[in-house]
Protein backbone atom coordinates (compact mmCIF):
# COMPACT_ATOMS: atom_id res chain seq x y z
CA UNK A 1 0.00 0.00 0.00
CA UNK A 2 1.34 3.56 -0.91
CA UNK A 3 -0.28 6.55 -0.33
CA UNK A 4 1.23 7.81 -3.57
CA UNK A 5 -0.63 5.28 -6.07
CA UNK A 6 -4.04 5.67 -4.16
CA UNK A 7 -3.56 9.30 -4.83
CA UNK A 8 -2.95 8.79 -8.26
CA UNK A 9 -5.98 6.16 -8.86
CA UNK A 10 -7.79 8.75 -6.78
CA UNK A 11 -7.44 11.59 -9.09
CA UNK A 12 -8.08 9.56 -12.18
CA UNK A 13 -11.23 7.98 -10.70
CA UNK A 14 -12.22 11.44 -9.66
CA UNK A 15 -11.46 13.06 -13.39
CA UNK A 16 -13.56 10.45 -14.80
CA UNK A 17 -16.29 11.53 -12.98
CA UNK A 18 -16.35 15.07 -14.24
CA UNK A 19 -15.81 13.37 -17.86
CA UNK A 20 -19.01 11.52 -18.18
CA UNK A 21 -22.23 12.97 -18.85
CA UNK A 22 -23.78 10.19 -16.33
CA UNK A 23 -22.42 11.86 -13.75
CA UNK A 24 -23.40 15.40 -14.04
CA UNK A 25 -27.39 13.97 -15.18
CA UNK A 26 -27.27 12.19 -11.52
CA UNK A 27 -26.04 15.66 -9.86
CA UNK A 28 -28.74 17.27 -12.01
CA UNK A 29 -31.45 14.99 -10.66
CA UNK A 30 -30.13 15.27 -6.73
CA UNK A 31 -30.40 18.70 -6.75
CA UNK A 32 -33.97 19.04 -8.76
CA UNK A 33 -35.23 16.28 -6.40
CA UNK A 34 -33.83 17.21 -3.23
CA UNK A 35 -34.30 20.80 -4.02
CA UNK A 36 -38.26 20.51 -5.08
CA UNK A 37 -38.91 18.14 -1.89
CA UNK A 38 -37.70 20.33 0.68
CA UNK A 39 -38.41 23.85 -0.42
CA UNK A 40 -42.30 22.36 -1.39
CA UNK A 41 -42.77 22.19 2.25
CA UNK A 42 -40.62 24.62 3.47
CA UNK A 43 -42.78 27.75 3.13
CA UNK A 44 -45.81 26.46 4.61
CA UNK A 45 -44.35 24.87 7.63
CA UNK A 46 -42.44 28.58 8.86
CA UNK A 47 -39.85 27.94 10.38
CA UNK A 48 -36.29 28.51 9.35
CA UNK A 49 -34.64 25.30 9.89
CA UNK A 50 -32.98 22.45 7.79
CA UNK A 51 -34.51 19.79 9.62
CA UNK A 52 -37.03 18.39 6.52
CA UNK A 53 -33.52 18.31 4.30
CA UNK A 54 -31.46 16.22 6.18
CA UNK A 55 -34.70 13.91 7.00
CA UNK A 56 -35.24 13.62 2.88
CA UNK A 57 -31.09 13.41 2.33
CA UNK A 58 -30.22 9.66 3.19
CA UNK A 59 -33.41 8.67 1.43
CA UNK A 60 -32.14 10.38 -2.02
CA UNK A 61 -28.44 9.37 -1.49
CA UNK A 62 -29.29 5.57 -1.00
CA UNK A 63 -30.25 5.87 -4.62
CA UNK A 64 -27.79 8.78 -5.84
CA UNK A 65 -25.24 7.58 -4.22
CA UNK A 66 -25.20 4.06 -5.67
CA UNK A 67 -26.13 5.55 -9.23
CA UNK A 68 -22.42 7.63 -9.36
CA UNK A 69 -20.22 5.07 -7.88
CA UNK A 70 -21.77 1.71 -9.54
CA UNK A 71 -19.74 1.90 -12.10
CA UNK A 72 -16.35 1.79 -10.31
CA UNK A 73 -15.42 -1.48 -10.42
CA UNK A 74 -18.19 -2.83 -12.70
CA UNK A 75 -17.01 -0.93 -15.80
CA UNK A 76 -13.15 -2.20 -15.72
CA UNK A 77 -14.26 -5.92 -15.48
CA UNK A 78 -16.04 -5.57 -18.55
CA UNK A 79 -14.02 -3.87 -20.59
CA UNK A 80 -11.51 -5.94 -19.15
CA UNK A 81 -9.48 -2.90 -18.42
CA UNK A 82 -9.20 -4.15 -14.64
CA UNK A 83 -6.27 -6.56 -16.14
CA UNK A 84 -3.86 -3.95 -17.37
CA UNK A 85 -5.04 -1.73 -13.74
CA UNK A 86 -3.96 -4.97 -11.46
CA UNK A 87 -0.86 -5.63 -13.40
CA UNK A 88 0.46 -2.52 -12.67
CA UNK A 89 2.49 -2.39 -9.68
CA UNK A 90 -0.01 -1.31 -7.36
CA UNK A 91 -2.03 -3.28 -4.41
CA UNK A 92 -5.78 -4.54 -4.05
CA UNK A 93 -6.04 -1.56 -1.29
CA UNK A 94 -4.21 1.18 -3.07
CA UNK A 95 -7.20 0.32 -5.97
CA UNK A 96 -10.03 0.36 -3.35
CA UNK A 97 -8.37 3.30 -1.68
CA UNK A 98 -8.43 5.42 -4.82
CA UNK A 99 -11.90 4.31 -5.90
CA UNK A 100 -13.64 4.91 -2.47
CA UNK A 101 -12.12 8.43 -2.42
CA UNK A 102 -12.87 9.32 -5.72
CA UNK A 103 -16.47 7.93 -4.84
CA UNK A 104 -16.83 9.92 -1.35
CA UNK A 105 -15.12 13.28 -2.91
CA UNK A 106 -17.52 13.13 -5.69
CA UNK A 107 -20.50 12.15 -3.82
CA UNK A 108 -19.34 15.46 -1.24
CA UNK A 109 -19.25 17.70 -4.48
CA UNK A 110 -23.09 16.66 -4.92
CA UNK A 111 -23.84 17.81 -1.98
CA UNK A 112 -21.76 21.24 -2.26
CA UNK A 113 -24.54 23.19 -4.12
CA UNK A 114 -27.21 22.47 -1.17
CA UNK A 115 -24.44 24.57 1.11
CA UNK A 116 -26.51 27.95 -0.47
CA UNK A 117 -30.08 26.14 1.51
CA UNK A 118 -28.85 27.17 4.98
CA UNK A 119 -27.21 30.61 3.56
CA UNK A 120 -30.48 31.40 1.71
CA UNK A 121 -32.37 30.44 4.78
CA UNK A 122 -30.51 32.60 7.06
CA UNK A 123 -31.18 35.80 5.82
CA UNK A 124 -35.19 34.99 5.66
CA UNK A 125 -35.12 33.70 9.98
CA UNK A 126 -32.55 33.24 12.68
CA UNK A 127 -31.01 29.86 12.32
CA UNK A 128 -29.54 27.37 14.19
CA UNK A 129 -26.49 26.80 12.48
CA UNK A 130 -25.55 23.60 15.16
CA UNK A 131 -27.87 21.60 13.64
CA UNK A 132 -26.91 22.29 10.08
CA UNK A 133 -23.43 21.58 10.96
CA UNK A 134 -24.24 18.22 12.19
CA UNK A 135 -26.23 17.80 9.53
CA UNK A 136 -23.17 18.42 6.84
CA UNK A 137 -21.10 16.36 9.21
CA UNK A 138 -23.80 13.40 9.22
CA UNK A 139 -24.01 13.23 5.53
CA UNK A 140 -20.00 13.13 5.35
CA UNK A 141 -20.47 9.61 7.32
CA UNK A 142 -23.66 8.63 4.98
CA UNK A 143 -22.04 9.60 2.27
CA UNK A 144 -19.49 7.53 3.46
CA UNK A 145 -20.96 4.57 4.69
CA UNK A 146 -22.95 4.55 0.77
CA UNK A 147 -19.96 5.06 -1.25
CA UNK A 148 -18.68 1.67 1.10
CA UNK A 149 -21.79 -0.28 -0.33
CA UNK A 150 -21.33 0.92 -3.62
CA UNK A 151 -18.18 0.25 -3.80
CA UNK A 152 -18.64 -3.35 -2.61
CA UNK A 153 -21.62 -4.09 -4.88
CA UNK A 154 -20.19 -2.69 -8.06
CA UNK A 155 -16.88 -5.10 -7.14
CA UNK A 156 -18.92 -8.10 -6.88
CA UNK A 157 -20.83 -7.63 -10.36
CA UNK A 158 -19.68 -6.96 -13.99
CA UNK A 159 -22.84 -5.68 -14.80
CA UNK A 160 -23.46 -2.25 -13.51
CA UNK A 161 -27.33 -2.55 -13.39
CA UNK A 162 -26.86 -5.33 -11.23
CA UNK A 163 -24.56 -3.00 -8.78
CA UNK A 164 -26.68 -0.26 -9.05
CA UNK A 165 -29.80 -2.25 -7.42
CA UNK A 166 -27.80 -4.39 -4.86
CA UNK A 167 -26.36 -1.71 -3.71
CA UNK A 168 -29.27 1.05 -3.55
CA UNK A 169 -31.47 -2.26 -1.85
CA UNK A 170 -29.01 -1.97 0.73
CA UNK A 171 -29.00 1.61 1.64
CA UNK A 172 -32.14 1.78 1.32
CA UNK A 173 -33.31 -0.95 3.37
CA UNK A 174 -30.76 0.49 5.97
CA UNK A 175 -32.43 4.33 5.88
CA UNK A 176 -36.08 2.85 5.87
CA UNK A 177 -35.62 0.41 8.70
CA UNK A 178 -35.50 3.19 11.29
CA UNK A 179 -38.65 4.58 9.80
CA UNK A 180 -40.29 1.48 9.74
CA UNK A 181 -40.16 -0.05 13.56
CA UNK A 182 -43.59 0.06 14.31
CA UNK A 183 -44.14 -2.91 12.16
CA UNK A 184 -41.49 -4.87 13.77
CA UNK A 185 -41.76 -6.84 16.68
CA UNK A 186 -40.76 -5.44 20.15
CA UNK A 187 -37.78 -7.27 20.77
CA UNK A 188 -35.77 -6.53 17.20
CA UNK A 189 -36.17 -3.07 17.38
CA UNK A 190 -33.22 -2.07 19.62
CA UNK A 191 -30.64 -3.91 17.32
CA UNK A 192 -32.58 -2.82 13.75
CA UNK A 193 -32.64 0.50 15.19
CA UNK A 194 -28.74 -0.13 15.78
CA UNK A 195 -28.28 -1.29 12.71
CA UNK A 196 -29.93 1.42 10.49
CA UNK A 197 -27.72 4.59 9.05
CA UNK A 198 -30.84 6.61 9.46
CA UNK A 199 -30.92 6.38 13.00
CA UNK A 200 -27.20 7.31 13.41
CA UNK A 201 -27.16 9.76 10.58
CA UNK A 202 -30.17 11.67 12.51
CA UNK A 203 -28.31 11.66 15.81
CA UNK A 204 -25.34 13.75 14.14
CA UNK A 205 -27.76 15.75 12.47
CA UNK A 206 -29.04 16.53 15.42
CA UNK A 207 -25.77 18.27 16.84
CA UNK A 208 -25.03 15.44 19.07
CA UNK A 209 -21.63 13.83 18.13
CA UNK A 210 -21.77 10.75 20.10
CA UNK A 211 -18.84 8.10 19.67
CA UNK A 212 -21.00 5.35 18.96
CA UNK A 213 -22.40 6.89 16.26
CA UNK A 214 -19.31 7.68 14.76
CA UNK A 215 -17.83 4.29 15.27
CA UNK A 216 -20.92 3.19 13.60
CA UNK A 217 -20.37 4.51 10.28
CA UNK A 218 -16.15 3.75 10.83
CA UNK A 219 -17.17 0.31 11.41
CA UNK A 220 -19.46 0.17 8.28
CA UNK A 221 -17.32 1.73 6.44
CA UNK A 222 -14.68 -0.75 7.06
CA UNK A 223 -16.60 -3.64 6.75
CA UNK A 224 -17.32 -2.72 3.13
CA UNK A 225 -13.99 -1.95 1.90
CA UNK A 226 -13.15 -5.00 3.63
CA UNK A 227 -15.04 -7.26 2.06
CA UNK A 228 -14.24 -5.69 -1.78
CA UNK A 229 -10.95 -6.33 -0.64
CA UNK A 230 -11.73 -9.99 0.09
CA UNK A 231 -14.04 -10.22 -3.31
CA UNK A 232 -10.92 -8.79 -5.35
CA UNK A 233 -8.87 -11.54 -3.76
CA UNK A 234 -11.41 -14.23 -4.42
CA UNK A 235 -11.48 -13.10 -8.12
CA UNK A 236 -7.83 -13.71 -9.02
CA UNK B 1 14.86 -15.07 -15.81
CA UNK B 2 10.92 -16.93 -15.51
CA UNK B 3 10.77 -20.05 -14.01
CA UNK B 4 7.48 -21.60 -14.06
CA UNK B 5 7.52 -24.41 -11.40
CA UNK B 6 4.42 -26.99 -11.11
CA UNK B 7 2.09 -24.24 -11.89
CA UNK B 8 -1.40 -25.35 -11.66
CA UNK B 9 -4.76 -23.33 -12.04
CA UNK B 10 -8.55 -24.44 -12.02
CA UNK B 11 -11.43 -22.69 -12.48
CA UNK B 12 -14.02 -24.18 -10.28
CA UNK B 13 -13.68 -28.06 -11.77
CA UNK B 14 -11.93 -27.32 -15.07
CA UNK B 15 -8.29 -27.25 -14.77
CA UNK B 16 -6.80 -24.81 -17.44
CA UNK B 17 -2.72 -24.95 -16.57
CA UNK B 18 -1.75 -28.62 -15.40
CA UNK B 19 1.99 -28.91 -13.44
CA UNK B 20 3.28 -26.41 -16.47
CA UNK B 21 7.56 -26.55 -15.64
CA UNK B 22 9.62 -24.23 -17.69
CA UNK B 23 12.31 -22.16 -17.67
CA UNK B 24 13.01 -18.84 -19.69
CA UNK B 25 16.67 -17.65 -19.79
CA UNK B 26 16.76 -13.61 -20.08
CA UNK B 27 16.63 -12.26 -23.41
CA UNK B 28 14.97 -15.34 -25.13
CA UNK B 29 11.73 -14.20 -27.36
CA UNK B 30 9.38 -17.16 -26.34
CA UNK B 31 6.23 -18.00 -28.22
CA UNK B 32 3.54 -19.66 -27.22
CA UNK B 33 1.31 -21.73 -28.92
CA UNK B 34 -1.73 -23.88 -28.27
CA UNK B 35 -5.28 -24.12 -29.40
CA UNK B 36 -7.87 -22.00 -27.64
CA UNK B 37 -8.52 -23.04 -23.94
CA UNK B 38 -4.52 -24.48 -23.69
CA UNK B 39 -4.24 -22.51 -20.98
CA UNK B 40 -1.76 -19.38 -22.16
CA UNK B 41 -3.70 -16.52 -21.29
CA UNK B 42 -3.84 -18.39 -18.18
CA UNK B 43 -0.64 -18.58 -17.72
CA UNK B 44 0.59 -15.32 -18.86
CA UNK B 45 -2.00 -13.59 -16.32
CA UNK B 46 -0.48 -15.76 -12.94
CA UNK B 47 3.07 -14.62 -14.55
CA UNK B 48 1.81 -10.88 -14.44
CA UNK B 49 0.10 -10.94 -11.14
CA UNK B 50 -3.55 -10.79 -12.01
CA UNK B 51 -4.82 -14.51 -11.15
CA UNK B 52 -3.41 -16.34 -8.75
CA UNK B 53 -2.14 -20.46 -8.95
CA UNK B 54 -4.03 -23.08 -7.67
CA UNK B 55 -0.61 -24.72 -6.98
CA UNK B 56 2.87 -24.18 -7.98
CA UNK B 57 3.91 -21.15 -8.63
CA UNK B 58 6.33 -18.79 -11.01
CA UNK B 59 9.70 -17.17 -10.36
CA UNK B 60 10.77 -14.04 -11.63
CA UNK B 61 14.56 -13.06 -11.00
CA UNK B 62 14.37 -15.01 -8.08
CA UNK B 63 10.99 -13.64 -6.25
CA UNK B 64 8.05 -15.70 -5.90
CA UNK B 65 5.06 -13.95 -7.97
CA UNK B 66 3.23 -15.38 -4.60
CA UNK B 67 4.74 -14.01 -2.26
CA UNK B 68 5.52 -10.65 -3.55
CA UNK B 69 3.51 -9.56 -6.68
CA UNK B 70 4.48 -6.06 -6.37
CA UNK B 71 7.83 -6.55 -6.79
CA UNK B 72 7.54 -9.10 -9.96
CA UNK B 73 4.72 -6.27 -11.40
CA UNK B 74 7.91 -4.08 -11.32
CA UNK B 75 10.15 -5.80 -13.77
CA UNK B 76 6.82 -7.11 -15.99
CA UNK B 77 5.24 -5.22 -18.61
CA UNK B 78 2.41 -6.17 -19.44
CA UNK B 79 -0.64 -6.09 -22.63
CA UNK B 80 -3.62 -8.17 -21.89
CA UNK B 81 -5.41 -9.98 -24.82
CA UNK B 82 -7.27 -6.88 -27.15
CA UNK B 83 -5.60 -4.08 -25.50
CA UNK B 84 -8.54 -3.21 -22.95
CA UNK B 85 -7.29 0.49 -22.43
CA UNK B 86 -9.89 2.79 -20.62
CA UNK B 87 -12.25 4.11 -23.97
CA UNK B 88 -12.86 7.35 -22.66
CA UNK B 89 -9.54 8.64 -22.14
CA UNK B 90 -6.95 10.89 -24.65
CA UNK B 91 -4.17 8.90 -25.50
CA UNK B 92 -1.67 11.39 -23.85
CA UNK B 93 -3.54 11.22 -20.68
CA UNK B 94 -3.67 7.75 -20.48
CA UNK B 95 -0.01 7.42 -21.25
CA UNK B 96 0.88 9.65 -18.39
CA UNK B 97 -1.54 7.80 -15.80
CA UNK B 98 0.85 5.09 -16.65
CA UNK B 99 3.58 7.02 -16.13
CA UNK B 100 2.94 7.81 -12.74
CA UNK B 101 1.88 4.88 -11.87
CA UNK B 102 5.02 3.35 -13.19
CA UNK B 103 6.82 5.50 -10.74
CA UNK B 104 8.92 7.80 -13.71
CA UNK B 105 9.88 10.37 -12.09
CA UNK B 106 8.20 13.47 -13.09
CA UNK B 107 10.84 15.38 -15.03
CA UNK B 108 11.20 11.97 -17.25
CA UNK B 109 7.89 11.23 -17.93
CA UNK B 110 7.20 13.37 -20.98
CA UNK B 111 10.49 12.77 -22.52
CA UNK B 112 9.65 9.15 -21.97
CA UNK B 113 6.24 9.18 -23.69
CA UNK B 114 7.92 10.92 -26.38
CA UNK B 115 10.32 8.06 -26.79
CA UNK B 116 7.16 5.74 -26.90
CA UNK B 117 5.42 7.22 -29.18
CA UNK B 118 8.30 6.90 -31.53
CA UNK B 119 8.25 3.54 -31.21
CA UNK B 120 5.40 2.86 -31.01
CA UNK B 121 4.28 4.95 -34.01
CA UNK B 122 1.31 6.80 -32.63
CA UNK B 123 2.54 10.76 -32.49
CA UNK B 124 -0.20 11.65 -34.78
CA UNK B 125 -3.16 10.20 -32.19
CA UNK B 126 -1.65 11.30 -28.67
CA UNK B 127 -5.09 13.76 -28.91
CA UNK B 128 -7.29 11.49 -29.51
CA UNK B 129 -9.90 9.38 -27.39
CA UNK B 130 -9.17 5.79 -27.21
CA UNK B 131 -12.29 5.00 -27.86
CA UNK B 132 -11.72 6.77 -31.54
CA UNK B 133 -9.00 4.46 -32.19
CA UNK B 134 -8.75 1.85 -34.70
CA UNK B 135 -7.77 -1.96 -33.53
CA UNK B 136 -4.32 -1.19 -34.90
CA UNK B 137 -3.62 1.96 -32.92
CA UNK B 138 -5.12 0.69 -29.69
CA UNK B 139 -2.74 -1.72 -30.24
CA UNK B 140 0.21 0.44 -29.72
CA UNK B 141 -0.93 2.39 -27.19
CA UNK B 142 -1.31 -0.99 -25.54
CA UNK B 143 2.51 -1.69 -26.30
CA UNK B 144 3.36 1.30 -25.12
CA UNK B 145 2.13 1.56 -22.07
CA UNK B 146 3.93 -2.15 -21.62
CA UNK B 147 7.00 -1.04 -22.26
CA UNK B 148 6.69 2.20 -20.18
CA UNK B 149 8.64 1.46 -17.63
CA UNK B 150 11.43 -0.10 -19.61
CA UNK B 151 10.69 -3.38 -18.04
CA UNK B 152 13.33 -6.42 -18.24
CA UNK B 153 9.98 -8.96 -19.46
CA UNK B 154 7.58 -7.90 -21.58
CA UNK B 155 4.08 -10.23 -21.65
CA UNK B 156 2.15 -10.02 -24.69
CA UNK B 157 -0.92 -11.77 -24.80
CA UNK B 158 -1.82 -12.42 -28.76
CA UNK B 159 -0.41 -9.28 -30.03
CA UNK B 160 -0.95 -9.27 -33.36
CA UNK B 161 -4.30 -10.68 -33.14
CA UNK B 162 -7.12 -8.71 -35.33
CA UNK B 163 -4.56 -6.41 -37.05
CA UNK B 164 -4.17 -6.35 -41.25
CA UNK B 165 -1.40 -7.67 -42.72
CA UNK B 166 0.70 -4.11 -42.89
CA UNK B 167 0.12 -3.55 -38.93
CA UNK B 168 0.97 -7.71 -38.13
CA UNK B 169 4.27 -6.88 -39.67
CA UNK B 170 5.26 -3.62 -37.66
CA UNK B 171 4.04 -5.02 -35.01
CA UNK B 172 6.17 -8.11 -35.15
CA UNK B 173 9.37 -5.67 -36.15
CA UNK B 174 8.78 -3.40 -32.79
CA UNK B 175 9.08 -7.60 -31.06
CA UNK B 176 12.08 -8.42 -33.20
CA UNK B 177 13.81 -4.65 -32.12
CA UNK B 178 12.74 -4.68 -28.37
CA UNK B 179 13.49 -8.71 -28.29
CA UNK B 180 17.33 -7.58 -28.96
CA UNK B 181 17.52 -6.40 -25.65
CA UNK B 182 14.89 -8.06 -23.62
CA UNK B 183 13.01 -11.37 -22.36
CA UNK B 184 9.65 -11.29 -24.85
CA UNK B 185 6.95 -13.98 -23.64
CA UNK B 186 4.15 -13.91 -26.27
CA UNK B 187 1.21 -16.11 -26.74
CA UNK B 188 -0.31 -16.36 -30.35
CA UNK B 189 -2.45 -18.62 -32.77
CA UNK B 190 -0.63 -17.80 -35.39
CA UNK B 191 2.22 -20.06 -36.45
CA UNK B 192 4.19 -18.76 -38.95
CA UNK B 193 4.36 -15.47 -36.69
CA UNK B 194 5.94 -17.95 -33.96
CA UNK B 195 8.47 -18.85 -36.45
CA UNK B 196 9.17 -15.75 -37.70
CA UNK B 197 9.66 -14.08 -34.76
CA UNK B 198 10.96 -16.58 -31.62
CA UNK B 199 13.71 -18.27 -30.45
CA UNK B 200 12.20 -20.52 -28.97
CA UNK B 201 8.23 -22.19 -29.45
CA UNK B 202 6.40 -23.31 -26.67
CA UNK B 203 3.44 -25.33 -27.51
CA UNK B 204 0.65 -25.94 -24.59
CA UNK B 205 -2.44 -28.61 -25.08
CA UNK B 206 -5.31 -28.72 -22.38
CA UNK B 207 -2.61 -27.06 -19.65
CA UNK B 208 0.03 -29.17 -20.20
CA UNK B 209 3.60 -28.74 -22.31
CA UNK B 210 3.28 -30.37 -25.56
CA UNK B 211 6.58 -29.22 -26.76
CA UNK B 212 9.62 -27.34 -26.21
CA UNK B 213 12.23 -26.27 -28.20
CA UNK B 214 13.28 -23.32 -31.48
CA UNK B 215 10.85 -23.65 -34.21
CA UNK B 216 14.09 -25.99 -36.58
CA UNK B 217 14.32 -28.02 -33.81
CA UNK B 218 10.79 -28.87 -33.05
CA UNK B 219 10.38 -29.90 -36.77
CA UNK B 220 13.95 -32.12 -36.87
CA UNK B 221 12.75 -34.07 -33.86
CA UNK B 222 8.49 -34.27 -34.18
CA UNK B 223 8.02 -35.19 -37.45
CA UNK B 224 8.32 -38.79 -37.84
CA UNK B 225 7.58 -39.04 -41.66
CA UNK B 226 9.52 -36.75 -44.43
CA UNK B 227 7.80 -35.17 -47.47
CA UNK B 228 9.05 -34.98 -50.76
CA UNK B 229 6.78 -33.30 -53.74
CA UNK B 230 7.45 -33.82 -57.47
CA UNK B 231 6.13 -32.65 -60.88
CA UNK B 232 6.32 -35.48 -63.43
CA UNK B 233 5.10 -35.36 -67.41
CA UNK B 234 4.57 -37.69 -69.42
CA UNK B 235 3.75 -39.89 -66.63
CA UNK B 236 0.76 -42.37 -66.51
CA UNK B 237 -1.12 -42.02 -62.62
CA UNK B 238 -1.35 -45.87 -62.14
CA UNK B 239 2.01 -46.79 -63.44
CA UNK B 240 3.75 -43.81 -61.25
CA UNK B 241 2.02 -45.09 -57.89
CA UNK B 242 3.13 -49.00 -58.75
CA UNK B 243 6.47 -47.69 -59.33
CA UNK B 244 6.89 -45.26 -56.43
CA UNK B 245 5.20 -47.55 -54.08
CA UNK B 246 7.02 -50.42 -54.18
CA UNK B 247 10.28 -48.43 -53.40
CA UNK B 248 11.28 -49.63 -49.61
CA UNK B 249 10.88 -46.13 -48.09
CA UNK B 250 7.79 -44.95 -49.90
CA UNK B 251 4.95 -45.27 -47.36
CA UNK B 252 2.40 -43.57 -49.26
CA UNK B 253 1.76 -41.98 -53.10
CA UNK B 254 -0.63 -39.06 -53.43
CA UNK B 255 -1.09 -38.03 -57.03
CA UNK B 256 -3.22 -35.49 -59.04
CA UNK B 257 -3.43 -34.90 -62.49
CA UNK B 258 -3.80 -31.56 -64.35
CA UNK B 259 -3.55 -31.23 -68.14
CA UNK B 260 -1.03 -34.03 -68.13
CA UNK B 261 0.94 -33.14 -65.32
CA UNK B 262 1.53 -35.08 -62.51
CA UNK B 263 1.58 -33.56 -58.76
CA UNK B 264 2.93 -36.52 -56.59
CA UNK B 265 3.02 -36.12 -52.75
CA UNK B 266 5.11 -38.97 -51.22
CA UNK B 267 5.11 -39.71 -47.32
CA UNK B 268 8.79 -41.57 -46.78
CA UNK B 269 9.82 -42.92 -43.47
CA UNK B 270 13.61 -41.40 -44.35
CA UNK B 271 15.09 -39.40 -47.02
CA UNK B 272 14.41 -40.97 -49.93
CA UNK B 273 14.90 -38.63 -52.62
CA UNK B 274 17.76 -40.50 -54.23
CA UNK B 275 15.50 -43.67 -54.95
CA UNK B 276 13.03 -41.90 -56.29
CA UNK B 277 15.42 -40.33 -58.70
CA UNK B 278 16.86 -43.70 -59.87
CA UNK B 279 12.99 -45.28 -59.88
CA UNK B 280 12.67 -42.02 -62.25
CA UNK B 281 15.46 -42.24 -64.31
CA UNK B 282 14.62 -46.21 -65.46
CA UNK B 283 11.01 -44.73 -66.52
CA UNK B 284 10.21 -42.87 -69.63
CA UNK B 285 9.28 -40.08 -67.64
CA UNK B 286 10.14 -36.45 -67.41
CA UNK B 287 10.52 -34.71 -63.89
CA UNK B 288 9.85 -31.56 -63.74
CA UNK B 289 10.77 -31.09 -60.17
CA UNK B 290 11.55 -32.74 -57.10
CA UNK B 291 11.99 -31.55 -53.80
CA UNK B 292 12.16 -32.41 -50.11
CA UNK B 293 9.25 -30.78 -47.88
CA UNK B 294 9.90 -28.91 -44.51
CA UNK B 295 7.88 -30.07 -41.64
CA UNK B 296 5.46 -27.28 -41.24
CA UNK B 297 4.63 -25.84 -37.74
CA UNK B 298 1.23 -26.76 -38.34
CA UNK B 299 1.89 -29.65 -38.85
CA UNK B 300 3.91 -29.83 -35.72
CA UNK B 301 0.92 -28.51 -33.63
CA UNK B 302 -2.30 -30.18 -35.89
CA UNK B 303 0.03 -33.27 -34.45
CA UNK B 304 0.72 -32.23 -31.15
CA UNK B 305 -2.60 -30.89 -30.36
CA UNK B 306 -5.14 -33.14 -32.39
CA UNK B 307 -7.44 -34.80 -30.09
CA UNK B 308 -6.28 -38.07 -29.14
Amino acid sequence: MSAKSISIIYKREFKTFFTSPGAYIIISLFLIIIGWFFFSTFFLSGNADMRNFFNLLPIIFAFSVPALSMRLFSEEYKSGSFEILKTLPVTDIDIIGGKYLASLFFTLIMLAPTIFYPIFISFLGDLDWGPVIGGYLGAVFLAGAFSGISILASSLTKNQVVAFIISAAACFFLTVINKSLIFLPSFLTGFLQYLSTDYHFNNIAKGIIDSRDIIYFLTLIFLTLYGTYIVNKERS
Amino acid sequence: MVRIKELTRYYGQTCAVDNLVVEIPKGQIVGLLGPNGAGKTTTLRILTGYLQPTSGTIIVNGIDVRENPLEVKKSIGYLPESSPIYPDMIVFDYLLYIAEMRGIEKKRQLERIKELAKICSITEIMHKTVSNLSKGYKQRVGLALALMSDPEILVLDEPTSGLDPNQIVEIRTIIKEIGKTKTIIFSTHILSEAEATCDRVLIINKGKLAADGSADMLKANTSKSQYISMILQNAEMNAVKKVLGSLEAVQKVDTTENSGILTITLSCSKDARADVYNAVKKQDWVLLELKQEKQSLEHIFRELTKEN
